[in-house]
């Protein structure tokens, strides 16, 4: 078995030596592509002033080209148009208004800095609350109360749930605007093929089918003009999920002129420019019995989304998710509702690992601690007591559970963590003045996402299936040709492990391509948490269809029957005796020996399946033990403890890595990062020295266990868990300092918990 | 993120490069270790018209002790200072604070005339030039010039220097062995420049103190001393009352700025803990 080897990646080696090839790598040579981007949050435009010498590209070039807009199908939702460039107002200060073509990165940055945008500045719509507030501006006419969804929904029940239920536990959740901030920025290459009038578009994206669509449609061009190579991508976490409108632009550049142009993203421009996140504010009341059972929920939901939707998911998805999934691993049957998508003067939000997730799982465990506080049961009581046990479960929205280890998960964690011990250490550490506290964070991770679940936003484009095309070729190497896209998965070990597996050969016989619409069948791409269910899914599909083929060959050639023919070690062999065919001389025989095939054979060794679940449910608990500096409200995380469950793991070394890139993602929210804009809408945190990434330095150890359910949702048995260690993080992070300063009567609910805000904190509570 | 176009100078001698400078003046920029000038051109919030690169010019990256200073020359690396480079406690705090100036890259090519001659309010060498009242030496086809600590840092990112003059050393003054020295900074993660940094000396004669010096970094367009908190320790014996009234003493003489790192009001609550924190450490070991 390869399934559930902890093999080394093989895609690292070229990247460790630095061959690795990267969008930058491409671009090297090429003319450079420099865009100018307004500097105000809103404004009419007045002129554009092109230097002398200078090849500019506006919104008037692109005459004929249409414009982005994304859609739901559902009342709720008002559809945003975004022009590729604008032509009469800016939206968001850093929205790319002209492109600047030149030699040289150097030179087109030249003429960009003389390029004069005459821009008559309107009000901004600067935050959710201002955003919000009756009197606010609109930022798009046609947006009353600057709401792009406004959703509502109540159980029958649920007033009569709600009302007399004795314990009611409120909680104001902010959870602050961020960046995905991949290493690598975003950037594209375009190049012009003369002999074919194709352009094929290199570029840092997570989907390269989805975003061949979009620039198509967009420049209502076919798609078979266009070739879209997602080469190897420096990270993306979302960010690279969405249509970028420079792309747009390069690829119009490219077939215009007749050209090979690039343009690489500054790290000022990732900031201003690519696709924020996060940025939401619930207000969530639960209501619980005397047994500290949660009996109704009642939430408000809103998101800030920014000026416009991102393609093609439209910025509802932020919002919607919240709605559907704020039960997380609790079970409630009343459920009351509003959920808004804000839309404001700022870059616009795409979805970042664990979308909603995060503040979803923020809110719940920190509902959970109040909760606990106020009825008088202990942290793992309260959970224990709400928590969903049997299954499937089908929650309030109607989300179907599938096996998992809520309750296991906990208790593992409280024992390793050792919870009791904790709390003496704890009390004796007040004595001497010292302030550490403990935080759970037990959450579900919804992953595997198929057509039908995102049928249910309504989603005009509705992502969801995966294609896995699968060729053994006449020297007997396996090409797996997948629609998803790897940034860092580790999809092509992982796939070729479950491959392997199925076909009885080795892995490094197994090669995957992929991140290209050439050579591979179309697909979603690589995000929620997807990839390893969907392709792998597929894959296992087609290794199925693969071995019928296979085994009607040798059991040709050994004269035995179909049913007896077994796989392993690169021969097929009848089942019981040591007669045995290598499956190199079987894949000759199907290409150059077809005529010895069995009627009605196809010649070749090519098969092509697809994958469709519905999706499934990952879970684990977090936990964190901080230490809190009450002079300076510095924040260090002593402990932190991961025990997930995300069923069989196919490389559980690969899997321990999206653990810990997550968890670090998440303690990034929970402790540092933050967007901050002035109240003109200007961003000012614009470079690493004001946007703070945690560094290995912040980082603490981070231990982890895996449980692993036997659950059916799958056919690999796979769920995904791309996004977990980022959704459980801030919650545990957040819930440990509540529980370190709560002999201080401290309640803090904001992300990050920068020292500063919990300094204030302190102080408040200290003064009271 | 690309630099506007620039001339590239790269004299071999001291002479030559006085001489560029001369002939350039306001056009020009010294290259040292370029850890905050190449960002800054990057950024294009800095423009020269000519680079004058002085990392050719042997002898002048010293490091050597007179009888009653340590003669630091401009191009010395931060990360020469990571071990003391003297005995006694001086040596000492300077490892204290070189272990705060960013990470190891930007150490081992980073310069201890260019943290100065950039006079950025939070640089930890800004910082102790101005506990110790250091004096810097400038040199141009003028002459040398000798400036102290107090009159060479004007505000943020600006000093006495004309543009024709080159830094060509610090010195600062050695101290009194048995001399206790305190620093200690804060920032998000390891390796920002500092939000507030506070440092001190202290002498200790007969169990009361004789004299104090505290600075502090990051709150205000230079690096400041605390008069006031000097005031409070003078004469009197060490303890840990008398530091934290030096600790708000401190808070009492600062105007800080805010930014997103940090409030006026913060800032002002950081230099109340810091310089008792500082105080303390020094007496602690
Ligand atoms: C990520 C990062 C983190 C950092 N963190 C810190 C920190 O925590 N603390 C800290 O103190 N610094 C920090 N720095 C800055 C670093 O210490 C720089 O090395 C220092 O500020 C400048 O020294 P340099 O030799 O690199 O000078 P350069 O960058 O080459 O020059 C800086 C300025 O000084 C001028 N200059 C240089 N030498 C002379 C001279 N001899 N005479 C006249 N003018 C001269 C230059 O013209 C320029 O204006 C950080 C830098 C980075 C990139």
């Amino acid at each position: 078995m390869w399934v559930g080897r902890r093999l080394r990646r093989f895609e690292d080696a070229a990247l460790l030596r630095g061959e690795g090839r990267f969008v930058g790598d491409i671009a090297s040579g090429s003319a450079a592509m420099r865009f100018v981007r307004s500097p105000v949050a809103r404004g009419k435009i007045l002129d554009i002033e092109i230097p002398k010498g200078a090849s500019v590209i506006t919104g008037r070039d692109l005459e004929g080209v249409g414009t982005v807009m994304p859609l739901l199908h559902r009342d709720d939702f008002i559809a945003v148009e975004q022009p590729v460039l604008p032509l009469t107002e800016v939206h968001f200060a850093g929205q790319a208004v002209a492109a600047v073509i030149a030699p040289t990165a150097e030179e087109a940055e030249d003429f960009a800095d003389q390029v004069f945008l005459e821009i008559d500045p309107l009000d901004p719509v600067v935050g959710l609350d201002n955003a919000l507030s009756p009197d606010a501006p609109l930022v798009h006419e046609h947006v009353p109360g600057n709401s792009i969804i406004d959703s509502n929904m109540t159980t029958p029940g649920f007033t009569e749930a709600f009302e007399p239920a004795p314990f009611k536990v409120s909680v104001d959740i902010r959870s602050s605007r961020q960046s995905a901030m991949p290493l690598e920025t975003r950037g594209g290459h375009a190049a012009f093929d003369a002999s074919t009038g194709r352009v094929t578009l290199s570029a840092g994206t997570q989907a390269p089918h989805v975003i061949r669509t979009a620039i198509a449609d967009v420049l209502g061009i076919p798609e078979a003009d266009l070739r879209v190579v997602a080469p190897d991508v420096g990270g993306g976490f979302g960010q690279k999920y969405c249509l970028a409108v420079e792309d747009v632009v390069a690829v119009w550049a490219a077939r215009r002129y007749r050209m090979a142009v690039a343009w690489i993203e500054d790290r000022r421009e990732n900031f201003t420019s690519s696709f924020h996140s996060r940025d939401q504010h619930y207000l969530v009341t639960g209501a619980f019995d005397d047994d500290g059972k949660l009996v109704a929920l009642e939430a408000d939901i809103r998101c800030n989304v920014g000026a416009f939707s991102c393609y093609p998911v439209t910025c509802g998805v932020e919002a919607l998710m919240a709605m559907a999934e704020m039960p997380g691993p609790y079970d409630f049957r009343e459920y009351s509702v509003r959920a808004r998508a804000v839309t404001t003067n700022a870059c616009p939000i795409a979805p970042y690992r664990g979308v909603s997730r995060p503040v979803i799982t923020m809110t719940l465990e920190r509902l959970m601690d109040e909760a606990a506080n106020r009825i008088g049961v202990s942290e793992v009581e309260i959970r224990r007591r709400n928590l969903v046990t049997e299954f499937p479960y089908t929650s309030v929205m109607g989300l179907v559970y599938d096996q998992a280890t809520y309750i296991e998960s906990l208790d593992r964690a409280v024992e390793l963590i050792d919870l009791d011990g904790f709390r003496k250490e704890q009390e004796e550490s007040l004595t001497k003045g010292k302030y550490i506290g403990l935080g759970l964070s037990t959450f579900s991770e919804r992953t595997g996402y198929g057509t039908s679940a995102f049928a249910a936003r309504s989603m005009d484009i509705t992502p969801g299936f995966e294609t896995v095309e699968m060729t053994m070729d006449p020297s007997g190497f396996v090409e797996v040709r997948v629609g998803a896209s790897s940034h860092g998965q580790g999809l092509e070990t992982s796939l070729s492990q479950l491959v392997a597996d199925e076909l009885g050969v080795r892995p490094e016989n197994v090669r995957i391509v992929q991140g290209d619409t050439d050579r591979t069948p179309y697909g979603w791409g690589t995000f929620a948490s997807r990839s390893a269910v969907l392709a792998g899914g597929a894959s296992k599909l087609a290794s199925h269809d693969m071995r019928a083929k296979l085994a009607a060959i040798a059991a040709n050639e050994l004269e035995a029957a179909v049913e007896d023919m077994e796989f392993s070690e690169g021969s097929v062999k009848v089942r019981g005796t040591d007669v045995a065919v290598e499956m190199s001389k079987l894949a000759r025989i199907a290409y150059h020996k077809s005529n010895q095939l069995s009627l009605g054979s196809t010649p070749g060794l090519s098969v092509s399946a697809t994958y469709d679940p519905h999706g499934t449910f990952s879970n684990a608990c977090h936990a964190a033990v901080v230490e809190v500096d009450l002079e300076t409200g510095a924040v260090q995380i002593r402990r932190f403890l991961v025990v997930e469950d995300a069923g069989i793991l196919i490389n559980p070394l690969i899997a321990d890595g999206q653990v810990h890139g997550g968890v670090a993602q998440g303690i990034a929210s929970a402790l540092f990062e933050e967007l901050v804009y002035d109240e003109n809408g200007n961003l000012l945190t614009t470079s690493l020295m004001d946007y703070l990434p945690p560094t290995m330095s912040e980082m603490p150890l981070i231990e982890i266990e895996h449980l692993v359910s036997i659950s059916d949702a799958t056919i690999t048995g796979a769920k995904g868990l791309g996004e977990g260690g980022a959704i459980g993080a801030p919650a545990a992070v957040i819930n440990a300092i509540n529980d370190a300063l709560r002999p201080l009567g401290v309640v803090l609910n904001e992300n990050p918990a920068t020292p500063e805000r919990v300094r204030r904190h302190i102080a408040r509570a200290q003064g009271a | 993120m690309k630099p506007a176009k620039f001339e590239y100078r790269a004299p071999r001698e001291l002479e030559e490069a006085l001489s560029i400078l001369a002939e350039v003046g306001d056009e020009g920029k010294v290259l040292a270790g370029g850890q905050s000038l190449v960002p800054s051109m990057n950024f294009r919030l800095a423009r020269p018209a000519v680079l004058v690169d002085i990392n050719g010019i042997g002898g002048i990256d010293s490091v050597t002790s007179s009888s009653d200073h340590l003669v630091i020359g401009t191009l010395a690396r931060h990360v020469r200072f990571e071990r003391p480079v003297t005995d006694g406690p001086l040596g000492h705090l300077l490892a204290l604070a070189a272990r705060k100036v960013g990470h190891r890259p930007i150490r081992i090519r980073g310069t201890f005339g260019g943290s100065l001659a950039h006079a950025d309010p939070a640089a930890e060498w800004c910082m102790i030039a101005t506990l110790l009242d250091a004096t810097m030496v400038a040199s141009s086809v003028r002459g040398q010039r000798e400036i102290t600590a107090s009159n060479f840092f004007k505000t943020v990112f600006s000093t006495a220097l004309e543009p024709d003059e080159l830094l060509t050393e610090a010195r600062l003054p050695l101290l009194n062995p048995a001399a206790k020295i305190g620093f200690v900074e804060f920032s998000r993660r390891a390796g920002d420049f500092a939000i507030v940094a506070a440092s001190s000396v202290l002498d200790v004669e007969g169990g009361r103190i004789s004299t104090a010096r505290i600075a502090l970094g990051s709150v205000g367009g230079t690096p400041l001393r605390s008069p006031a908190a000097e005031a409070v320790l003078q004469g009197n014996v060490p303890s840990g009352e008398l530091f934290a009234e030096a600790g708000e003493a401190a808070a009492g003489d600062v105007e800080p700025m805010g930014d997103i790192h940090g409030s006026p009001e913060y800032r002002r609550d950081l230099v109340r803990v810091l310089t008792r924190r500082s105080l303390q450490a020094s007496t602690e070991h």
